[in-house]
């Protein structure tokens, strides 16, 4: 057994494709990873965690017929049984009519845009630093969260002379404060460690967590709401897989329809992953380079996500959203934008001014599909909820129940204000991170109270 | 693989750790997926390594490597120990582990059918058939797809352990979608998450997809233009499915000792349960018994031994209505002053093992469905999650079903649609009259519980049979 200790990418990716030979198209795929993740809870660190590791898949088609396969192993046997392991998985399966070819030779937009090498030096002690400042911003309050610093090299090439590759890095404070059961959240995400000021993160979760002592229940009903950016980026999730997936649009699943005006005309979505407030590779799994993708212009739907079986669908061009296993699951957005579609938004402090009763949302949880094409969803606040009345924000509510469509909360004339404080937020399917401001809109359907 | 373990271990003593484990993983696995009779994916993967924890103070230290050559072995464990160390700067209480016997076994999980030997022609001829079955019922997208996963574990401790086990995983699903106007309609088989167990593909072939291609498809198309459930407080009946989503939604992760504990307050939540009351504190009816036993032959959630080397057991954690038990690892245990639960695992061999469910699961009772339905005069029926939504204490839920069927004197009557229900936990569970009898036990297999940072996905297994709860709110939306 040939072993290669240190593997570098283009020699294994090169390596694979010489032994498919010209047994069959291909293309492969190598990810080398180095992730750090330091998690604390009770105000201490209790979980410190790393992980190396090289991936290498392939995907092959023989006469129409794909089949993929991926390994951690990386000696020479291991990569030839790869390659036999995909071919005999491609040989005895029916013809696949939805194949829709290999990428074509086509240049990046960009590249390295979301990487910074201090990052990749980045370990345990840096990590723990971050957490240090986090903790101590709470001054005496129960913290728990993470910081987690990842490194991604990738590399992708295909029988066709598409060669494409990236580096990027990722940092991230994630936390809370409680002050009781009041919690508050605060989150940085970014490419740069350097970025990462766990006092300053901390500092606004443990203000949140305070002020969210002694809650008020509030009864069930439609209220106007603020709706903070963590819980505008925990919806466009919903929007990515279930709306803008070309794959919903053509099997009659998602409520997307090109041409039609269906959100306010203050609202613009796109996608962008070229943008340095966003991270993540700049090409998507198929190698089809990605660019600047329009989605939402001032409310008309303009645009939605192929990979290279939607786009033949569709008769349009891949948009450079394929992703691993997209055959069943579609084509997906994950660096995502909502922003103002013409003027530059207003202060968070403005949106609840003009609020005369309503609610001001921290952050929401383990929200669900209950329709896919309406986009029906329930789930529940989290991390702060805030009466609002005269345009001031007053006392703590306790957390809500809610069943709402948010592709029906920003429907035209529902959008009463963008926020100028737009962020990175996850998103709430642990899909993707994504980026989005302040929102008020003009009502938010609250089905019950989180005691009953 | 064992050699490799025992090396990982060494390095991180070497460097300091006051206990130290490490795994050895060897997985292989292989999935295919089918939409209207096409197969739309094939995959097999192959993925091996060590990864190995280092406890030092109040913090596991883990690293891990894909790199089985000796030097890489060991820097993994030298790694994992500079990791924990590195955590001193924002410490704790120092962490003490329960006692568990050291152990030298070899298990594996029974297997009638090597799953991964039975032919993808086969296969695929089974995800084509039951697909294009469902399509002529008339819906409009008809899936299915099988998972397996073949699993080598060599697990070596500080403390002697030296365990190797083989775990073979299969199961399968389909499901039918009708597309209507303004919404869409889908119907499952045998649930949501499909079924899965520690078997061979004799799992898959008991499941007679075929069998059950077109009803998925009818009843489908049927529910677009059923009535929808109405908004009421009513007796409800839930099939066997949903009270597996039930029981893992609010006893299972409600009674995981690093919740309660606070471990996982910022991600997964924490728990209403304060472990004070554990022993004291009444959870639900008196017909309400739910065990953790990661023994039961076949169920997705056994195995010989967790990640930490504790042998597989049976917990009470749920005793006549009485809240009695937790899930639990070692150090967790040692906090709680009760013994180590073996409830520990982690879903691969690069991730830090955490607790997890394993057969968590409602021990059968007196009743049947048919007697329920019977003896209920005015209620409603409900099978086959679809939606699911819990509060961050696991206390407040919403859960909505595929299907559901109006229950008059004793009747069940028409299909609805759009079901769902809400509740707080310990008055949902106190309002449960009826249990199903042994006969309507189904080990149901969940194989994508999400928790952890890095995110981790788990398998657990849930016995369940139907059951009936009174004046519960239903038809919320």
């Amino acid at each position: 057994m040939t072993s290669r200790p240190e593997p570098d990418a283009a020699a294994l990716a090169d390596h694979v494709l010489d032994v498919v030979g010209g047994r069959a198209d291909a293309t492969v795929s190598v990810q080398r990873v180095s992730d750090g993740l330091t998690r604390f809870a009770n105000s201490f660190i209790h979980q410190n965690v790393g992980d190396e590791h090289t991936l290498v898949t392939l995907e092959l088609v023989n006469n129409g017929r794909p089949a993929a396969a991926s390994t951690s192993m990386v000696d020479d046997a291991s990569l030839a049984r790869l390659v036999e392991d995909a071919l005999t998985a491609a040989s005895v399966r029916p013809v696949d009519p939805n194949w829709a070819g290999l990428c074509p030779p086509a240049p990046q937009h960009f590249n390295g845009v979301h990487y910074d090498p201090d990052t990749t030096a980045v370990g345990p002690d840096e990590r723990a630093g971050v957490v240090e400042g986090f903790v101590e911003a709470g001054a005496g309050l129960e913290s728990a969260g993470y910081c987690q610093t990842t490194t991604v090299e990738t590399l992708l090439v295909n029988s066709l002379g598409q060669r494409v590759s990236d580096r990027t890095t990722q940092a991230i404070i994630d936390g809370i404060h409680r002050d009781g059961r009041a919690d508050g959240c605060g989150s940085v995400a970014t490419s740069s460690f350097a970025d990462l000021d766990g006092y300053q993160v901390g500092s606004t979760a443990a203000s949140r967590a305070r002020a969210g002592t002694d809650p008020i229940e509030l009864a069930a009903g439609r209220y106007e709401v603020v709706l903070d950016p963590r819980c505008v980026a925990y919806m466009m999730d919903f929007f990515s897989i279930y709306g803008f997936n070309a794959r919903a649009v053509q099997e009659g699943r998602s409520f997307v329809s090109v041409g039609e005006m269906q959100m306010d005309p203050s609202v613009s979505i796109w996608d962008d992953a070229g943008d340095p407030r966003h991270f993540g590779p700049s090409y998507d799994s198929e190698g089809t380079p990605k660019a600047r993708l329009d989605l939402v212009k001032a409310g008309l739907t303009v645009g939605v996500t192929h990979d290279r079986r939607t786009a033949a669908r569709s008769g349009a061009a891949s948009t450079g959203h394929a992703v691993p296993g997209g055959a069943s699951m579609g084509a997906l957005a994950n660096n995502l934008f909502l922003g103002p579609s013409s003027t530059a938004g207003v202060s968070s402090e403005e949106l609840v001014a003009g609020v005369q009763r309503g609610l001001l949302v921290s952050d929401f949880w383990y929200t669900r599909v209950l329709d896919p094409k309406t986009l029906v969803v329930t789930g529940l606040t989290r991390n702060g909820v805030f009466l609002i009345e005269d345009g001031v924000v007053g006392p703590a509510v306790s957390n809500l129940r809610f069943t709402q469509s948010p592709v029906a909360a920003l429907a035209p004339g529902r959008v009463l204000g963008i926020g100028n404080d737009a962020s990175l937020a996850p998103g709430g399917l642990h899909f993707s991170w994504n980026h989005a401001p302040s929102l008020r809109l003009e009502h938010w359907a609250f089905t019950g109270t989180a005691s009953g | 693989m064992m050699d490799e373990a025992v090396a990982a271990v060494e390095a991180a003593l070497g460097a300091g750790a006051a206990y130290a484990d490490a795994r050895v993983m060897l997985t292989r696995s292989e999935a295919m997926s089918a939409q209207n009779a096409e197969i739309e994916d094939m995959r097999r993967a192959e993925s091996t390594g060590v990864g190995v924890r280092a406890l030092i103070g109040s913090s596991w230290g883990f690293f891990a490597v894909a790199d089985l050559s000796p030097a890489s072995v060991r820097r993994a464990g030298e790694r994992a120990a500079e990791t924990a160390k590195a955590s001193a700067r924002v410490a704790g209480p120092a962490l003490e582990l329960a006692e568990v016997p050291s152990v030298v076994d070899h298990w594996e999980s029974a297997c009638g059918e090597e799953p991964l030997s039975v032919s993808l022609s086969e296969k695929g001829d089974l995800l084509v058939a039951v697909t294009r079955a469902s399509l002529a019922s008339g819906a409009r997208l008809a899936q299915a797809s099988y998972r397996i996963w073949d699993t080598d574990k060599a697990f070596a401790s500080s403390q002697g352990s030296r365990i190797s086990q083989r775990i073979r995983e299969c199961g399968a699903e389909m499901s039918a979608t009708a597309v209507g106007d303004s919404e869409t309609q889908r119907r499952s088989y045998p649930g949501i998450r499909g079924q899965y167990g520690t078997q061979g593909w004799e799992l898959v072939r008991s499941l007679d997809l075929p069998a059950n291609a077109a009803r998925v498809g009818e009843e489908a198309v049927a529910l677009l233009s059923a009535p929808p459930c109405p908004e009421a407080t009513t007796d409800l009946i839930l099939g066997s499915e949903q009270m597996a989503l039930q029981i893992h939604e609010s006893v299972g992760h409600a009674t995981e000792l690093d919740r309660i504990l606070g471990w996982e307050a910022a991600f997964a939540g924490t728990s209403w349960l304060d472990l004070a009351q554990m022993g004291s504190l009444r959870f639900g009816s008196e017909l309400m018994n739910i065990t953790a036993d990661a023994t039961l032959p076949g169920a997705l959630g056994s195995f010989g031994y967790d990640d930490e080397g504790t042998p597989a057991q049976r917990v009470d954690i749920v005793r006549d209505g009485m809240w009695v038990g937790v899930l639990s690892g070692r150090d967790s245990a040692a906090l709680a002053g009760i013994p180590a639960g073996g409830m520990v695992r982690a879903d691969g061999h690069d991730r830090i093992p955490m607790v997890r469910m394993t057969n968590i699961g409602l021990l059968p009772g007196p009743h049947s469905l048919e007697q329920m339905v019977t003896e209920t005069s005015d209620g409603i029926l409900m099978d086959t999650n679809r939606s699911w939504s819990i509060d961050d204490r696991r206390l407040n839920f919403q859960f909505g079903c595929e299907i559901a069927w109006e229950i008059k004197d004793g009747r069940q009557g028409r299909m609805l649609r759009n079901p769902t229900y809400t509740g707080i936990s310990p008055k949902f569970w106190g309002s449960m009259d009826m249990v199903g009898g042994p006969s309507e036990l189904t080990y149901w297999g969940t194989p994508n519980c999400g928790k952890g940072q890095p995110m981790q996905i788990g398998h657990t297994g849930h016995p369940a049979v139907p059951c009936r709860f009174r004046g519960v709110r239903v038809g919320v939306r």
